[in-house]
């Protein structure tokens, strides 16, 4: 056994303890895991990190800048401990082994094309505000949809019959819960998305992370120059291929005897399983120069791959201005209620902000105890698609949570403090009074009235004893309690125009009771 | 557990369950009962919750008269709302306490409390203060955020309101205590005993829809609850019934217990300030006989601590 053999079990601990937390983290209905938690398990995620870092350099936006760092000296542990998606990729390349045997992976040429084209069209998107693309490879976002949209029901549903067994037993630990995500885009891109790093992982490793995902793209070039590397010793080494056969990156060549350190994850497989004990984790500066491998890309080749990727870059850039135009103006027709603009969370500003940092990880979506938070289809346009927006046909933003700020781990919303997230008007309240059940019933309704907070949509005279909505713009929040509760159908008879900037609604005015003389007696 | 046991304990749970259900309508049950009480109503004022409570139910010959030995208790406080006990949008968490504890020392087998609420249901059960006077107490606090825990029952005494979903704890429990806190109400006017009814239900958009006065009176003809309690400790005077600040609140410890839920909720709109005769809700409950209004024919027990 190799000296250094440990490395591979300290990463499978570290990799399956962050693997496991971030998938509780999206299944926690009854809010039992701690904001701490979820925001330790986060920190670390590279893309929600630099995108938080972006918006506000502090240390809680710091984990990015970690993980270049150990990147630096140890190569791309990121990929090999604190990414789920990653670690999932492992566990289906591990179940395959158990299931099906085939012929061990091999080494193969890098796909750079493809995976600088890609890495360099997120770069150049993000720069011009357009988050889509980064969404759609982010792996930590994605791990995050395939939590929130497939194993969420299933677990959920697996959880309600279990309660319900619980019951008849007179057990009431935890609750059945309402599942309210079944969003058809999402599934289907969830679903999409988990056949895709399927197939790629159980035929070719960690093909998803060298080819398709920008972080490993990024990091790879990072790996290039760290400190410590894998290494092939020459005089050791006959070319057997046992260390290529248990690399998930296959990036080692051992007829050249030489690694791709842009696609090596670190995930010391090889270490162990030399049988001259050839395979060696140093620091090649320190080495004599002869036992050094050369590089694999030579000056030419590194220069058509850029060229290449900057042609793929222009037809992407070509595409996106004329997807911009076609959901430009965006007045989505299916909703009822004659409303242009969707409402985003409290805490996220502006929508401008929003769409421009939300990497439609779903995490808010999923701790949502109102589950008014819900993914969109294009509610935001295409530059949003799968971002969270405030459905109020689903719930309500209960007016004293502020979870959706506390966990985001990108700052999309940021968190705010009690008194600022009573204050934040996401939208305002619109009355239709042709719909209300008052006017076209003259019966006592109010629900809505009833379930606002702030008591923006009151209810004032309106003949004989009946009272009917009223709303005041100016202390109303856009917290959907009023459309939420409102019982007419198809339409409601109010709902929440979104605000594209958010404002500051003013604290309502409360004049001191003056109570009557309280009499001792009863009064009756 | 064996499988043996854990299959023997499951029949005999499912049997015992089954059993209850069908003793469990309350107003046979009340009915063939022979009527002790002293008193048709119990006001007290001026004292802190538990103190009166103890002296109302003192005064009706005991929580024993309501509650037999091995009986299923379910208390139904408001939990409707995510706010603080001093904000007093839901019941005083020490009444619900206090309560408990009577039933427990009655004899009750287990004491249920749950609400369908309307803010986060999680959220309101604990902030209320409820969810831990629950556990404290020795009762059991029982979710109510799903259909699932709903079953239709018919209302055949009701003219809007023909069918409702109700929770299964009502269906499957032997006593059923209602514990309303008295506040302002946008749309009934008031909240009461007949509006707290409105969370053992699941669909409570339909009775806003359906003209929301007489769905409450019609669903007040279904069952009527062994014993109401309303709790006017801390009233709500406006804004309600979510309210908006502690500036909505006055104190003026009062509390109603009565069987007649009618009686019980005329009673608390008078201390509120209004007549019953101006709440749609009572006096249409009143006229379909769900009890009666008319509170100079009753025999009123009035305490002043």
């Amino acid at each position: 056994m190799h000296k250094l053999s440990w490395l591979k079990k300290v990463r499978i601990a570290v990799s399956l303890i962050f693997l496991l937390l971030s998938g509780a983290i999206f299944l926690d209905p009854g809010q039992w895991i701690p904001v701490k938690v979820i925001n330790f398990v986060t920190w670390p995620q590279f893309v929600p990190s630099l995108i938080r870092f972006a918006t506000s350099a502090a240390i809680i936006a710091s984990g990015f800048l970690l993980f270049i760092v150990l990147t630096l000296i140890f190569g791309r542990i990121y990929c090999s401990s604190v990414c789920p998606l990653g670690t999932l990729q492992d566990v289906i390349a591990w179940v395959r082994k158990k299931v099906i045997r085939q012929r061990p992976l091999r080494y193969t040429k890098a796909r750079n094309i493809l995976r600088y084209s890609i890495l360099t069209l997120v770069i150049i998107s993000i720069f011009s505000g357009f988050s889509l693309l980064l969404n759609l490879f982010d792996p930590y976002s994605n791990f995050g949809r395939l939590m929130a949209n497939l194993v969420r029901p299933a677990f959920l549903l697996g959880g309600n019959g279990l309660a319900g067994i619980l019951e008849k037993q007179d057990i009431f630990w935890f609750s059945k819960t309402d599942f309210k995500s079944l969003h058809f885009a999402s599934i289907t891109f969830a679903t999409g998305f988990l056949l895709l790093v399927g197939w790629m992982s159980v035929f070719y490793g960690r093909l998803y992370c060298n080819t398709l995902c920008p972080v490993g793209a990024l990091l790879g070039l990072v790996s290039k120059l760290s400190f410590y590397k894998i290494k092939l010793d020459k005089h050791a080494c006959n070319s057997c291929g046992s260390c290529s056969k248990v690399c998930k990156a296959q990036c080692i060549d051992v007829k050249a005897k030489t690694i791709d350190y842009s696609r090596c994850v670190s995930c010391f497989n090889c270490l162990g399983v030399c049988p001259s004990d050839g395979v060696l984790f140093i620091n090649p500066l320190i080495v004599k120069h002869t036992e050094i491998s050369p590089l694999l890309d030579d000056k030419d080749n590194k220069r058509r791959t850029l060229i290449k990727a900057f042609l793929f870059s222009t037809v992407f850039l070509t595409v996106k201005s004329y997807a911009i135009r076609v959901t430009g103006g965006e007045k989505p027709t299916e909703i009822p209620e004659d409303r242009t603009l969707v409402s985003t969370p409290p805490g996220s500003e502006t929508h401008d902000h929003f769409n421009s940092h939300c990497t439609a990880c779903h995490l808010c979506v999923s701790v949502c105890p109102t589950h008014v938070l819900q993914p969109s289809l294009l509610q935001f346009g295409l530059q949003g698609f799968m971002q969270p927006y405030m459905d109020y046909h689903s719930g309500f933003c209960n007016f004293e949570c502020d979870l959706c700020g506390k966990v985001c781990p990108t700052d999309a919303i940021k968190s705010l403090l009690p008194e600022q997230k009573k204050r934040a008007q996401v939208g305002k309240a619109v009355f239709i009074e042709k719909n209300c059940v008052v006017y076209t019933d003259n019966t006592d309704c109010g629900a809505c009235s009833e379930h606002c907070p702030t008591k923006a949509v009151n209810m004032v005279p309106y003949k004989e004893h009946l009272k009917i909505p009223k709303v005041d713009e100016k202390i109303c929040i856009g917290c959907g309690a009023c459309e939420y509760a409102c019982p007419t159908k198809p339409y409601r008879a109010i709902f929440v125009e979104g605000n594209s900037i958010h404002q500051l609604a003013d604290i309502p005015v409360q004049e001191k009771i003056i109570i009557n003389k309280t009499e001792e007696d009863f009064p009756f | 557990m064996k499988r043996r046991d854990f299959l023997v304990k499951g029949v005999s749970a499912g049997l015992v369950a089954g059993t209850a259900g069908s003793f469990a309508n309350l107003e046979q049950l009340s009915a063939a009962l022979p009527n002790f009480a002293l008193y048709d109503l119990v006001a007290v004022r001026d004292g802190e919750p538990e103190v009166m409570f103890d002296r109302a139910i003192a005064s009706l010959g005991g929580m024993t008269k309501f509650v037999k030995k091995g009986q299923k208790v379910v208390v139904k406080p408001n939990i409707g709302w995510d706010v603080s006990p001093e904000r007093a949008g839901n019941t005083n968490p020490k009444l619900v306490g206090r309560i408990i504890k009577h039933c427990l020392d009655a004899g009750a087998s287990e004491v249920y409390v749950f609400d369908n609420t309307c803010d986060a249901w999680n959220l309101c059960y604990k902030n209320s203060g409820i969810e831990k006077a629950v556990k404290d107490a020795g009762g059991k606090i029982v979710p109510g955020n799903t259909e699932g825990y709903y079953q239709t029952v018919q209302i055949p005494k009701g003219k809007k309101l023909k069918e409702a979903k109700v929770h299964e704890l009502i269906l499957s429990s032997d006593v059923f205590i209602n514990v309303p806190v008295l506040k302002h109400h946008s749309s009934a006017n008031v909240s009461l005993s007949m509006k707290n009814l409105m969370g053992i239900v699941w669909d409570r958009r339909y009775w806003h829809r359906n003209d929301l006065q007489q769905c409450i009176a019609d669903f007040a003809t279904w069952r009527k609850p062994t014993l109401n309690v309303i709790d006017g400790y801390r009233v709500m005077m406006r804004n309600g019934p979510r309210g908006v600040s502690e500036a909505d609140i006055v104190n003026m410890k009062q509390m109603i217990v009565s069987a007649d839920i009618v009686a019980a909720d005329a009673a608390a709109a008078k201390i509120f300030g209004s007549q019953p005769d101006d709440i749609p809700h009572i006096r249409i409950a009143n006229e379909m006989k769900v009890g009666t209004m008319a509170l100079d024919k009753l025999s009123i027990n009035r305490i002043k601590i």
